[in-house]
């Protein structure tokens, strides 16, 4: 059984080797991102998470809302166990996958097939069940004869086909979405939606970050809404949305 | 063809060229200079490649280290691997070379196996800790690299450790690295390394571990918010 639980956490980045003043006139003139302070050594500091708590139990489906820079990259990040918080606790159980950026381990320089057991190693996997693997992905990526040659040799829309096929042969339980999930043409498009979909309904707790909200209505029963880092609702997915809504509207 | 052996090759000019030109500059005989060189050439790039990809270990794999969770070390481990592969090609020089002047090594040679593994275990807490500070300060490099160059000028591998005796030994005998060095150097040509070249290489590698164990433990965490 998959669950996520964080306990108060917070999460901040000081920005070094860049010069404090100019970066925070940068940060402070947009009205996008973290809330921002400087620490003792005069550091830019950006405050991704602040005292951020959250519960997910097996078979939820959230959707994370919020602005740009409201922090649903990082609390991604955190669940998937890159970023240790500063403070507070998180307790994750499951295997968790993510699919940040598809074209992620892929080398240029070598075939498809090549690319396919790299990148499923990345995701986990060992050398002999990706091997089995490497036909369904082969067949689903709809490449035929060019996975012999190196990805470089690739159109864009032929490499984001090949990496949406060995990013989805996986076997999650819980998966995090950032952003667009899409790959190659319409045609493709369409068949990518019905697998994303079956890798969804396979998943022990889906969480996604997107600004589609067909998307996130047609995915997700519960959303979360961040602003600023700090963590101001969680509940069903259209009283969350109505309420981002009437925020962009005072705003 | 020649594919992968264009390392082979590489390293082949770069030993052949030093040791034919100093050779001559310092009218050493060649059937033992070569030889010396090609050792020490070799297992000298491997320790200072350690060192410097160590340097960029965390940086390069930022795309990685940000987006799935692997243990770090994996990113360290990937990159003395590749040092050890490059390594496996370049040595073959140093085979061809003692074939050419005869210069079979004796027994003695089979002790640069455990002197292989102490470099090898050095240049990974070396790599490893250099990796996490470089992730947080990015002039590190540039002074580790401008050190080894220097270390290579005064370490005795272009030139013979007998041409600076009596007080100006100190040069070498006080670098670390020339004493890791000398572990596989000395066997490979025949001759057994000093009780002085193994006790720097344990010493080192038993507080370069204990340091290496203190920094990874303590900053681990902070790896992804640095690179």
């Amino acid at each position: 059984m998959a669950s996520i639980l964080l306990d108060t956490i917070s999460v901040h980045f000081s920005v070094y080797d860049a010069s404090a003043r100019s970066l925070k006139k940068t940060l402070i003139a947009s009205t996008t991102g973290g809330r921002l302070t400087t620490d003792v050594k005069e550091h830019v500091r950006i405050q991704a998470l602040t005292e951020f708590s959250l519960q997910i139990n097996h078979g939820e489906r959230v959707a994370l809302i919020g602005h740009n820079g409201a922090g649903k990259s990082t609390l991604l990040r955190v669940l998937n166990g890159i970023y240790e918080p500063n403070a507070g606790r998180v307790v994750i159980e499951g295997r968790t996958v993510p699919l940040f950026d598809m074209a992620l381990g892929m080398d240029p320089e070598s075939t498809g097939y090549e690319n396919i057991v790299l990148r499923g190693m990345y995701l986990g996997f060992s050398h002999a069940d990706i091997r089995k693997r490497v036909n369904e992905i082969a067949e689903f990526a709809e490449l035929g004869s060019f996975l012999d040659i190196p990805v470089k040799t690739y159109s864009t829309g032929m490499a984001a086909r090949l990496a949406f096929a060995i990013s989805t042969a996986i076997e999650p339980d819980i998966l995090l979405i950032d952003e667009g999930v899409g790959a190659g043409d319409a045609a493709f498009m369409a068949k990518a939606h019905r697998r994303l979909e079956e890798l969804i309904a396979r998943t022990g707790i889906l969480i996604l970050s997107s600004h589609n909200e067909t998307l996130v209505r047609q995915w997700c029963s519960k959303a979360v809404l961040l602003e600023k880092g700090r963590r101001v609702n969680m509940g069903p997915i259209d009283q969350i949305l109505a309420q981002y809504h009437s925020g962009l509207v005072v705003q | 063809m020649i594919g992968p052996f264009w390392i082979t090759i590489t390293m082949g000019v770069t030993i052949g060229s030093i040791g034919l030109i100093f050779g001559t500059i310092f009218g050493q005989d060649l059937h033992a200079f070569l030889p010396f060189v090609a050792a020490g050439t070799i297992v000298w790039t491997m320790l200072a490649t350690m060192i410097t990809e160590g340097c960029t270990v965390f940086v390069n794999a930022e795309s990685i280290i940000r987006q799935i969770k692997l243990p770090y070390s994996m990113h360290v481990f990937r990159m003395v691997w590749r040092t050890l592969i490059v390594f496996a090609h370049n040595i073959w020089v140093f085979v061809a070379v003692v074939v050419l002047f005869a210069a079979w090594p004796n027994s003695t040679m089979w002790l640069a196996i455990p002197g292989f593994f102490l470099i090898v275990i050095n240049g990974i807490w070396m790599a490893l800790t250099l990796a996490i500070f470089c992730a947080r300060f990015r002039d590190i490099p540039l002074i580790v690299t401008s050190a080894l160059q220097l270390l290579y000028l005064t370490t005795p591998i272009i030139w013979l450790p007998d041409s600076l005796r009596g007080r100006h030994a100190f040069i070498y005998e006080y670098n670390p690295l020339y004493h890791l060095l000398e572990l596989v150097r000395a066997p490979l040509l025949g001759q057994s390394p000093t009780l002085v070249n193994w006790e720097v290489g344990i010493i080192l590698a038993l507080f370069g571990w204990a340091f290496g164990f203190v920094v990874f433990a303590r900053y681990r965490w902070r790896i992804p918010y640095w690179i």
